[in-house]
């Protein structure tokens, strides 16, 4: 492809890189020379070797779904994919590693995966073990009610209403902290509380709007997620720890990718279709 | 130590909770048992029939079935309890009274057959022989396993606090999950306030045992 002409004519490649910039869907992606990154950088290494690993969930709707292809879909593989054009990397020499909320630390650790974004909350933990580029996306608490609910429309409305979550769970404890005068309803697990919402038993079920959103989306029009999110989890993309030069790189790129609109783009065709359009977060670079 | 003393108002809710659980689903499960028990020696073939498939479906299958299905499968056949304590009550009466059933008919067997004849010779009917002549006696008898049963409703109760009833497990989940050094002792705690229910239930068996004991 490119990549070939590339070869032959290095000449071009400021150009080139310029281009990159632009690619919309990441389909097609404008060749990158490695030799424009820093030497023995991840980036440069990556770009020479054309392909990359990221780990991502298999089992969110919207954010990363395995789909029949084999192949994951949803926001953060669309974020991957823009992180990977960048280094000049196509969608097919993506490798897609499923990982899971126990396995992240431990596989960009060992190596395993080049990088995570994953639905990964950023927090002070697990910036021990690894650092985050990002966020790219603030997740968080939000409600879920019946399609033709009307009387609900943000956590003021929750006063007297059955509420529906986990027994122990965090966004659980929010609510009993901060809207005493809702009734919470608990279960072990989220799924439970969807055949009671049906029913009218519960009138919300509440915890983060990622989980919610793969609720609606499966719901085939009968929920829906109300109301702005009333907490902060900034999801962030998991590198090896003190890769400083890479984190900055991916910054830069997720910063480009806000200003030029690609983001919005992946949103609206991922996740955009249940969730209201967030603004785009601030990347901290600390 | 310190979170258990902060947080004793929730814990004693959840106490409450699991208490009143157990008293309500228990005084039921005595009643509806006792006439699973009659069924089960009438001598009308329906009635028998329909006792012994009752206690040998619900006496065979978990209560966690039988929770599932009286909060998740009821309502969308229509009938919408309240979440929490009403299907509780109705899961842990319907299963504890085929346990309380067994209880009451081992004790009936145990009444010598002659009381009964001696009562239909004398004209008693067949309701008048139970309540008047072979009931009172086989409570008697029933009485330790009886107390068994609900013994075993009191640490049943727990099953709820996976459908939404906020009973001591529930709570004791919420407070492992805010206080996460402090597992042990809430851990310890909630245990210990189950004894605090069951060992006197116990006691009290030994003691209705002692007084009602008559020679055979």
């Amino acid at each position: 492809m490119h990549r070939k002409l590339m070869a032959a004519a290095t000449v071009a490649a400021a150009a080139l890189a310029l281009a990159a910039c632009s690619s919309g869907d990441g389909d097609d992606v404008a060749s990158v020379d490695p030799g424009e990154f820093a030497a023995g950088s991840t980036m440069a290494e990556l770009a020479e070797a054309g392909t990359i690993t990221i780990g991502t969930k298999f089992d969110q709707p919207l954010f990363g779904l395995k789909a029949p292809s084999g192949n994951p879909e949803g926001f953060d593989v669309e974020m991957g994919k823009i992180i990977a054009a960048e280094l000049g990397i196509a969608p097919e020499n993506i490798t897609w590693v499923e990982t899971v909320s126990a396995n992240r630390e431990q596989y960009i650790e060992d190596g395993s995966v080049d990088l995570v974004i994953a639905t990964y909350t950023i927090n002070d933990e697990r910036k021990e073990r690894i650092s985050f580029a990002g966020p790219y996306y603030n997740a968080g608490q939000s409600l879920m009610v019946l399609s033709d609910n009307s009387d609900i429309t943000g956590p003021d409305d929750l006063a007297g209403k059955n509420v529906c979550s986990v027994e122990g769970s965090t966004p659980a404890a929010n609510i009993a902290e901060n809207y005493p005068d809702a009734s919470l309803k608990l279960f072990e697990a989220y799924t439970d509380c969807l055949e009671p919402l049906r029913n009218g038993q519960v009138d919300v079920v509440t915890t983060d709007n990622v989980i919610l959103a793969g609720y609606v989306a499966e719901s085939d029009g009968e929920f829906m997620v109300v109301g702005d999110q009333f907490t902060e989890e900034p999801y962030g993309i998991g590198v090896m720890k003190d890769d400083t030069d890479f984190r900055m790189w991916i910054n830069d790129v997720l910063e480009a990718s806000f200003e030029d609109g690609r983001w919005l783009d992946a949103w609206n065709a991922t996740a955009g279709t249940v969730l209201p359009e967030p603004t785009a977060p601030t990347v901290d670079r600390y | 130590m310190e979170t258990f003393i902060e947080e004793f108002g929730l814990i004693w809710g959840g106490f409450l909770a699991t208490v009143s659980l157990a008293t309500v689903s228990g005084i039921l499960a005595l009643v509806w048992g006792t006439v699973l028990a009659a069924f089960r020696v009438s001598p009308i073939g329906p009635l028998r029939t329909f006792g012994t498939v009752y206690v040998e479906i619900v006496r065979n299958t978990p209560l966690t079935l039988m929770f599932f299905f009286w909060v998740f499968v009821v309502p969308s056949l229509g009938f919408v309890p309240d979440l929490g304590f009403q299907p509780a009550v109705i899961a842990l009466s319907l299963y504890t009274s085929s346990f309380v059933c067994e209880a009451l008919r081992s004790g009936v067997n145990s009444v010598g057959i002659g009381q009964a004849e001696a009562a239909r010779s004398i004209g008693l009917g067949f309701g008048q022989t139970l309540t008047q002549v072979v009931l009172p006696q086989a409570w008697r008898t029933s009485i330790p396993p009886l107390i068994s049963v609900l013994i075993a409703l009191v640490k049943n109760t727990s099953v709820a606090a996976g459908f939404a009833y906020a009973e001591m497990v529930a709570i004791s989940k919420r407070l492992t999950n805010l206080h996460p050094t402090d597992a042990l002792f809430i851990f310890f705690g909630i245990g210990m306030m189950y004894l605090l229910i069951t060992i006197p239930l116990g006691i009290l068996a030994a003691r209705i045992e002692r007084r009602v004991a008559f020679a055979r």
